[in-house]
């Protein structure tokens, strides 16, 4: 029976990390290696809907998962119970899962290594002053004012989500890592109805406006004042006609580009997935292990990089949930594959290079192979210079559908705002634009890359995956895109 | 029925909470809990077994018609939780005071106290795993197991105490051929038997043998299918989604307001309601109040209900069945039509049989028209006989051409379907469907 002596790591301390520090010195385990993942997450959600301040939620979500490696088998328990008997209790069961799984483990936990990662992160703006609740019924009042401004709007709804979370990851090998975290989660939605019809426009997807630090994000992305804009624009979809089908350029804005790099890029090449973890629930891939380093993603003008150390950006962090640094890497470069999304135990499975991205949504949920930042490099083509190249297409904006199959490939997107390029102008607005493709062709039909000034870093709080499912954030940076020749239609009404 | 820890622990709560209440205030208090195993598995051999213990309190303080909710994890020794409970308590004072009445608040004021215990104990994890894995030997199985108890608890100030307990398993696997080419089976219910299971990893063997044959692409257009329930849910799901919503439908965002409208029906045999007498979802709901047996949702192939939260009944004065918040079914049911199953095939004839869908969603709301994609164990069938497998094929079509003018018939028998999902916790929603023929859906890619 070994104990572990945690040493000290400096620099700041909340009352949960000095607790758990001292209770794991004092747990006991027989297994090879073990660590403990606790989770401390506060959060607020304040709204206000078709004028009326709803009612304030708040949440305080605390827990710690202990997990053993043990005769070549892993288990993990995981409790909210954070005194030592409750943290000794979840790593005996822990234990035991280890034990009675060693011998139809699907992997020789033996071969990987007893990290003892030691460092810390912080969000930007994570020690600032939070605002008030009245500051933000003020803020959300005023938008939702100025959007309910037609008989027409039917529904429309202000809101922000806020969070702070510390994580804490000490390990039997010494390791102690310490990350703090605070996002805001700004939201605007109005939705306008009339002859049959019923359209919807958001500020950016719903909670598509996410980043890390603090209310800063409100001017970056122009929050103030967005209520007006986004029921004008959710009115002029009510009397455009349906964005019309046939096979034209699009040119897809920031706000539709992150869905089309998180379903087509980031899922394919989740090296869980190409293992074959995820079979059952959220797919395979098209993408095999025979591919990296040679396959032709896209065209040369695709660069896709794995980016933690973007500070504004949602799933920014310093070390993955294995303990893994974490490190900036090109995924895809001048179009061609280069290395897979996958953690320290899929690498060691696969026998090949990844990133530092095994990640749980909580600390009731194993890490597994997450997307974190997965963003497009920059190109050189403004904006204008994009549109006037354009003879017959459309500029698509604003996700409001995604599907594709479970080996990432035949996909259908659907945006909440389309407008019709002819001859090199942007002309009639057009309601329902979708269109449909398969992953292992599209990215071959990039035509242009927008320059640095069409960059928007967006991100999602609610990326679905793994048995337990889980729902995660990720955060994604995209130009502006342009794609030839792509299966474009509308809508029935 | 004994009394398990947990509901001690949580009669103990509110019992703490009575007493820690000033004059003029009202509370109402959630628990939700469960003590889950959850083993992963892949290429037959476990990849991730582990247990959660978890315990969430949400309380929910009313003074007047100003209010506000706290949601915390609490570690189920009252001894130790009661100062974060009084905290919770003093953040939430403090919260309430400065807030305007809410014009929409509503909450249970009749005492409705319930009390279902279904808790038998389950086989131990470790050695039933073991049997699911020997009885795969030889075969690529990928899945997960998920089981134990899952704790549902509403108490308030007024003295009302509703208990839901249940313990329960479910199995998902899928048996792969090669790629994507594979039979998923679930196996869920209260009481494991190995025999029952034994039955189901038999069909599963004998339909993955009829995915070794080469498989057939197939050319876009409209194509005869048969679904089955597990492809109807995909379906269903849809739906769910804001469908049958009182205030989707009130503001109409509802993919269903056309039929609100009388502008769209489906056709007469199909019918829906919220069942909640026969599914696994508890009586009651956030606010206390109590839910009805059953809401006729469809009827006849009309809109006849939907589901009213009491916060949407305020809002838009209608009366209230006892909806959560979102307004989505927990227990919907499907009612079963005339054609029996083992005749799907027949009725079928030359087409589709769709085992699976997968990743739905909407491609024109309004028009409640919905695309996919076809996933796991879908052949072509000619005359009635399983002919070959399909590669992946994408539909786009409407729900009010499928179940509708589209609609061939349901079969007689229809089967449980337990939700899978485990986001934050396990759910505890289930459907009751049928499988359906229709004689076009719409394949685009």
């Amino acid at each position: 029976m070994a104990t572990f002596d945690a040493p000290r790591l400096s620099g700041r301390r909340s009352p949960m990390n000095e607790s758990l520090r001292a209770d794991f010195r004092h747990l006991r385990c027989s297994g090879a290696f073990w660590s403990l993942r606790a989770v401390d997450e506060r959060a607020q959600n304040f709204s206000v809907r078709k004028n009326v301040p709803q009612p304030p939620a708040t949440s305080a979500d605390r827990g710690a998962m202990l997990t053993v490696y043990a005769d070549g088998g892993c288990g993990y328990a995981a409790t909210s119970d954070l005194s030592g008997p409750g943290l000794q209790a979840a790593l005996d069961r822990a234990s035991a899962w280890a034990r009675a799984s060693a011998a139809r483990s699907l992997i020789d936990f033996r071969a990987l290594p007893h990290v003892a990662p030691r460092g810390e992160y912080a969000s930007p703006e994570a020690d600032a002053r939070p605002w008030s609740r009245s500051e933000w019924y003020d803020l959300l009042a005023a938008e939702s004012r100025d959007a309910g401004l037609d008989s027409r709007i039917v529904d429309w709804e202000a809101s922000v989500e806020t969070r702070v979370a510390e994580h804490a990851y000490l390990t039997s090998a010494g390791g102690e890592v310490v990350q703090r975290y605070r996002f805001v989660m700004p939201n605007l939605s109005v939705s306008a109805h009339a002859d049959g019809d019923t359209q919807t426009r958001t500020l950016n997807g719903y909670r598509g406006l996410a980043q890390q630090g603090g209310e800063s994000i409100l001017e970056r992305f122009g929050f103030s004042g967005s209520g007006r804009r986004i029921a004008d624009e959710a009115l002029q979809l009510l009397g455009a006609p349906n964005c019309p089908q046939g096979r034209m350029d699009v040119l897809l804005m920031p706000d539709q580009m992150i869905l089309q790099i998180h379903e087509s890029i980031g899922h394919p090449l989740e090296l869980d997935r190409i293992l074959g973890d995820e079979r059952n629930f959220a797919g395979t891939s098209f993408v095999t292990l025979d591919m990296f380093g040679t396959y032709r993603y896209g065209s040369e003008l695709l660069n896709v990089s794995f980016d933690p150390t973007r500070a504004e950006e949602l799933a920014s962090y310093g070390f993955d949930d294995d303990g893994a640094p974490a490190e900036r890497m090109y995924l895809i470069r001048r179009g061609i594959l280069e290395r897979p999304l996958g953690g320290t135990i899929s690498q060691a499975r696969a026998q090949i290079p990844g990133v530092a991205n095994a990640r749980a949504d909580g600390w009731n949920r194993p890490p597994i192979d997450r997307m974190a930042n997965l963003n497009i490099e920059p190109g050189d083509a403004d904006l204008d210079a994009m549109i006037a190249g354009i003879e017959h297409g459309v500029l698509m904006a604003t996700n409001s559908s995604w599907s594709i199959d479970d080996s990432r490939n035949k996909f259908q997107f659907g945006c909440e705002w389309g407008q019709l390029i002819e001859q090199g102008r942007l002309t009639t607005v057009v309601k329902n634009p979708n269109y449909r493709g398969i992953s292992a062709n599209f990215w071959r039909s990039l035509a242009q890359v927008g320059d640095a000034a069409t960059v928007k870093v967006l991100g999602t709080p609610y990326c679905g995956k793994g048995e337990p499912s889980q729902l995660i954030r990720v955060g994604h940076a995209s130009p502006a895109c342009v794609f030839t020749a792509v299966d474009v239609f509308g809508g029935d009404n | 029925m004994a009394i398990s820890a947990m509901e001690t622990y949580f009669n103990d709560v509110a019992a703490f909470l009575d007493g820690a209440l000033l004059p003029g205030e009202v509370y109402t208090c959630m628990l939700d809990a469960e003590v889950s195993d959850f083993v992963r598995m892949n290429r037959g051999k476990i990849r991730q077994p582990g247990t959660v213990v978890q315990r969430y309190v949400r309380l929910h303080l009313i003074r007047g018609r100003k209010h506000a909710e706290h949601c915390m994890t609490v570690c189920g020794d009252l001894a130790r939780d009661r100062e974060a409970l009084s905290q919770a308590l003093a953040a939430l004072r403090d919260m309430v005071s400065d807030l305007p009445d809410d014009p929409h608040l509503d909450y249970a004021t009749d005492v409705h106290s319930s009390r279902v215990v279904r808790s038998d104990p389950l086989p131990a994890p470790e050695g039933l795993i073991a049997s699911v894995l020997d009885a795969a030997d030889g075969l690529d199985l990928v899945g997960i197991y998920a089981a134990g108890p899952v704790y549902r608890g509403f108490a308030n100030s007024l003295g009302q105490r509703n208990w839901h307990e249940m313990t329960s398993f479910n199995l998902q696997w899928s048996l792969y051929h090669r790629a994507d080419k594979a039979v998923k089976t679930a196996y869920s219910g209260f009481d494991w038997s190995d025999q029952a299971f034994a039955t189901k990893m038999r069909g599963a063997r004998e339909r993955l043998a009829l995915l070794s044959a080469p498989a057939r692409s197939l050319e876009p257009g409209s194509y005869r299918a048969y679904l089955t329930p597990a492809a109807i849910e995909e379906i269903a799901g849809m739906l769910c989604w804001g469908g049958f919503s009182g205030r989707a439908l009130a503001t109409r965002q509802s993919c269903l307001f056309k039929m609100q409208e009388g502008a769209a029906t489906l056709d007469a045999a199909v019918s829906f309601s919220e069942n909640t007498a026969n599914g696994v979802a508890p009586a009651f709901q956030d606010e206390g109040f109590v839910r009805p047996g059953s809401v006729p949702l469809v009827e006849d192939g009309r809109l006849v209900g939907s589901l009213v939260s009491p916060r949407t009944a305020k809002e838009f004065a209608l009366a209230s069945n006892g909806a959560n918040p979102s307004e989505s079914p927990e227990s919907l049911d499907m009612a079963t039509g005339k054609l029996a199953g083992d005749d799907a095939l027949a009725a079928l004839d030359t087409g589709l049989y769709i085992g699976n869908l997968w990743y739905l969603n909407f491609s024109d709301r309004p028009a409640c028209r919905v695309t996919g994609m076809t996933r796991f164990a879908s052949f072509w069938v000619e005359k009635g006989r399983i002919a070959a497998p399909v590669n992946v094929m994408r539909f786009d079509d409407s729900v009010f051409r499928l179940l509708g003018e589209h609609l061939v018939g349901l079969t007689s028998e229809s089967e449980l379907v337990v939700s899978d999902q485990s986001y934050r916790a396990r759910s505890i929603s289930s459907m009751r469907l049928p499988g359906a023929v229709v004689s076009e859906m719409a394949f685009t890619l």
